[in-house]
């Protein structure tokens, strides 16, 4: 029993990672008919913002020391970083909590970047065929990796949570089990819960906008909507704008979880992808359904019990899936019948 | 069976002469060694084999990589096993990775469009994950598969002793290391090269255009065209599986990074970058992105430096720096440049520019004709909704 809610639990920040990118991947093509292989690198130059933002507050001031000499008989350096200058004390709270403070930073460096993304580029496929756009975003995912890599290197680089949120939370107590049967980390149930809750905003952001009434209409029947008059696709590139941000925010809650590096996008790029296409191509809760589940999926297949099993399911869990689904049902399993079901 | 029409056989030839003088027209672009010569008919090959089902069926295959290492893993077996005799490596490579091609074509074929290019990224996918880590005892994980001396070589230890080194792949005495495996993988280019010609000419290859312009309508026609689409694609990954064992032959080593789905993008880049539903186009794109492969990343500043030693030192200061960043390390931001140029202004790759200057070149030489139509766009219905 403690074992599965282990798991289940496991599987709930991962699939809440899943379900942000597949989000803003189902949104895009919805609207905009695009199929973005770019969109994990969104998912990466988010992770970024943090490890940016966190290097600019960690930037320091360095003095040589008159009295003071360090070990080695050299002056003694003093580091003050810039931050603690500026705000005192309040510097060190900044440092600490860099992560969920550079949330502020990406939105508006995400929808930037995602704006430009699409009137710089992407706007030019919408009537190419799709392997075109798989291709041209192919080739942009590449070089905003390579991009990522000259400016921060190739490797890993660890961001610290925030130090009240490091230990674990004991969730077994709350089902009447001994004590730390089952723990759960601080942080991670923070990412579920702030996947769920963008994934909540973006819902209503659609539903309850006048706005989202227009994107929504606009995703039924473009041309309609635009004989209308409304300048659907300036509402569209807006929705491109937005689903970076979607993405970008994801990777920066994640980066506590997984060090961020430039390859990350591709990796996660191609289980989004998978996840989309189990929820079904174009459909929103859908897509979130099956990104929990194949999150849950993933790190119940990962049980040493199950391993025995069939040794090797957790390595391949997730595309069977898709395999499966994609013959037995080829829209998903919440797409509507008749969206890119050949 | 073994003729061309006169035309195909001129570019045929052609391309024969200039494969096998690699080794001298590459000395002034400093590219030919014998390590990087291999890597040019090899992926050449597996660009050709590429483009038999990209090309002229139009789906888009993003896991092919797997065929290539399988290929390999079943080239390396085959000299532990067997005998270091490149022949029967490359024979069942083509073999195994037929097999292994049948199977997933089979499935994945039943989708077309983006769907079809999922499919196979999950299947390519899963051969990565699994030869990480269940299949280990096939191909030693992360380590890789490589030669040992305990390998059992039924054939060559029956003619011979076991010797006191590692064997080296050899065509009976001819070494496959150095220029002897890069006449050997030329050879087979060649071969591959004619093989796809005579694909691209016969009626099967004339149906796979037609399920490419309008699968649909080749379905009215009542054709059924799920067996020629799965043909494309046992032949392309037979292609793949034999570049895949040519690479064992050249270097008797496989591993699992040769199936990520990255390799397998980088064939699409290839192919797209040269040409697709051209024949030369992929091979040109396997040369070019080969050669950056190779010749970028060893450039570093201090080469730059040299080589622009003739300006003067505020513009070296100047442009160093800039062009370092598409360099050495950054080669591959230069490759995804390049590619995303390529996809958006020449869609048709490297040969399409050649089409459309030749077209400008003989407009300006016939000033009659005051406007010329552009070429005619055949190759922009790729992949099927």
């Amino acid at each position: 029993m403690d074992a599965i809610l282990v798991q289940f639990l496991n599987g709930l920040d991962k699939g809440g990672a899943y379900a942000l990118i597949a989000l803003g991947l189902t949104l895009v093509f919805g609207t905009l008919g695009v199929v973005n292989f770019a969109h994990g690198a969104l998912f990466m130059l988010g992770s970024f913002c943090a490890v940016a933002f966190r290097k600019l507050l960690l930037l320091e001031r360095i003095e040589l020391s008159e009295t003071e000499l360090s070990p080695w008989g050299t002056a003694l350096e003093i580091r003050t970083p810039y931050v603690n200058e500026i705000f005192g004390a309040y510097g060190d709270v900044l440092i600490d909590w860099s992560v969920p403070i550079s949330i502020l930073v990406a939105i508006p460096i995400m929808l930037l970047i995602g704006i430009a993304m699409e009137r710089g580029l992407i706007k030019h496929f919408y009537k190419r065929p799709h392997a075109e756009q798989i291709l041209v975003t192919f080739g942009l995912a590449i070089v905003l990796g390579e991009i990522i890599k000259t400016i921060f290197g190739a490797n890993p680089i660890p961001q610290p949570m925030p130090e009240v949120l490091r230990g674990t939370a004991d969730i077994g107590v709350l089902f009447g089990m001994a004590e730390n049967a089952v723990t759960y980390p601080w942080w991670r149930m923070i990412y579920f819960l702030f996947s769920l809750s963008l994934i909540g905003a973006v819902f209503a952001f659609l539903r309850f906008t006048t706005f989202g009434m227009v994107v929504r209409a606009g995703m039924a029947d473009r041309e309609m909507v635009g004989l209308l008059g409304v300048d659907i696709d300036r509402r569209f590139t807006i929705v491109f704008g937005i689903a970076a941000v979607v993405a970008g925010l994801a990777g920066v809650m994640y980066t506590p979880i997984l060090p961020p590096v430039n390859t990350l996008g591709m990796d996660f790029l191609v289980l989004s992808f998978v996840v989309v296409v189990v929820g079904g191509m174009g459909s929103l809760p859908g897509a979130v359904a099956a990104g929990f589940l194949l999150g849950i999926l993933q790190s119940f297949a990962s049980l040493p019990e199950v391993k025995a099993i069939i040794p090797g399911i957790d390595q391949v869990i997730i595309y069977l899936v898709a395999v499966v689904i994609l013959l037995v049902r080829p829209r998903g399993l919440l797409g509507k019948s008749g969206v890119m079901e050949n | 069976m073994l003729t061309l029409p006169k035309k195909e056989l001129i570019t045929f030839l052609i391309f024969a002469v200039v494969v096998l003088s690699m080794p001298v027209w590459l000395i002034p672009f400093g590219a030919s060694y014998p390590g990087l010569l291999q890597t040019f008919a090899i992926f050449g090959l597996f660009a050709v084999g590429f483009n038999i089902l990209f090309g002229l069926t139009g789906y888009l295959s993003f896991g092919h990589a797997a065929f290539l290492g399988v290929g390999s893993y079943t080239a390396v077996w085959s000299f532990k096993l067997f005998t270091m005799n490149p022949i029967p490596a490359i024979i069942f490579a083509i073999i195994i990775s037929g097999v292994f091609a049948l199977l997933i074509g089979f499935i994945s074929l039943r989708r077309s469009g983006i769907y079809f290019s999922i499919l196979t990224l999950a299947f390519a996918q899963m051969s990565y994950n699994l030869a990480y880590s269940v299949l280990t005892p096939v191909t030693n994980g992360e380590t890789g598969l490589a030669l040992t001396m305990q390998d059992p070589r039924i054939i060559d230890l029956a003619f011979s002793e076991r010797g006191e080194a590692l064997p080296q792949v050899a065509l009976f005495g001819l070494n496959m290391a150095g220029y002897g495996g890069f006449y050997f993988a030329a050879i087979i280019l060649i071969l591959g090269y004619f093989v796809a010609q005579k694909i691209a000419i016969s009626p099967f290859g004339m149906m796979l255009k037609g399920i490419k312009s309008n699968q649909n309508r080749m379905g009215y026609t009542g054709l059924n065209t799920k067996p020629y689409t799965l043909a494309a694609f046992v032949i392309s990954g037979m292609y793949a599986g034999l570049a895949g064992g040519l690479l064992a032959v050249t270097d008797p080593l496989a591993g699992a990074e040769r199936m990520q789905w990255t390799a397998s993008g980088e064939i699409v880049l290839m192919v797209v970058l040269g040409g697709i539903g051209t024949i030369f186009g992929p091979v040109l794109g396997a040369w070019i992105i080969k050669y950056f492969a190779n010749i970028f990343s060893a450039i570093n500043e201090n080469i730059l430096h040299n080589m622009f030693s003739f300006l003067p030192a505020s513009v070296q200061d100047f442009l160093v720096p800039l062009l370092a960043l598409f360099v050495g390390e950054g080669w591959e931001l230069t490759m995804g440049l390049m590619f995303v140029l390529v996809v958006v202004f020449l869609p048709g790759g490297l040969m399409e520019g050649y089409r459309r200057i030749a077209v400008r070149i003989s407009a300006m030489s016939s000033k009659e004709t005051k406007s010329v139509d552009k070429p005619a766009q055949t190759d922009k219905q790729a992949g099927g909704e």
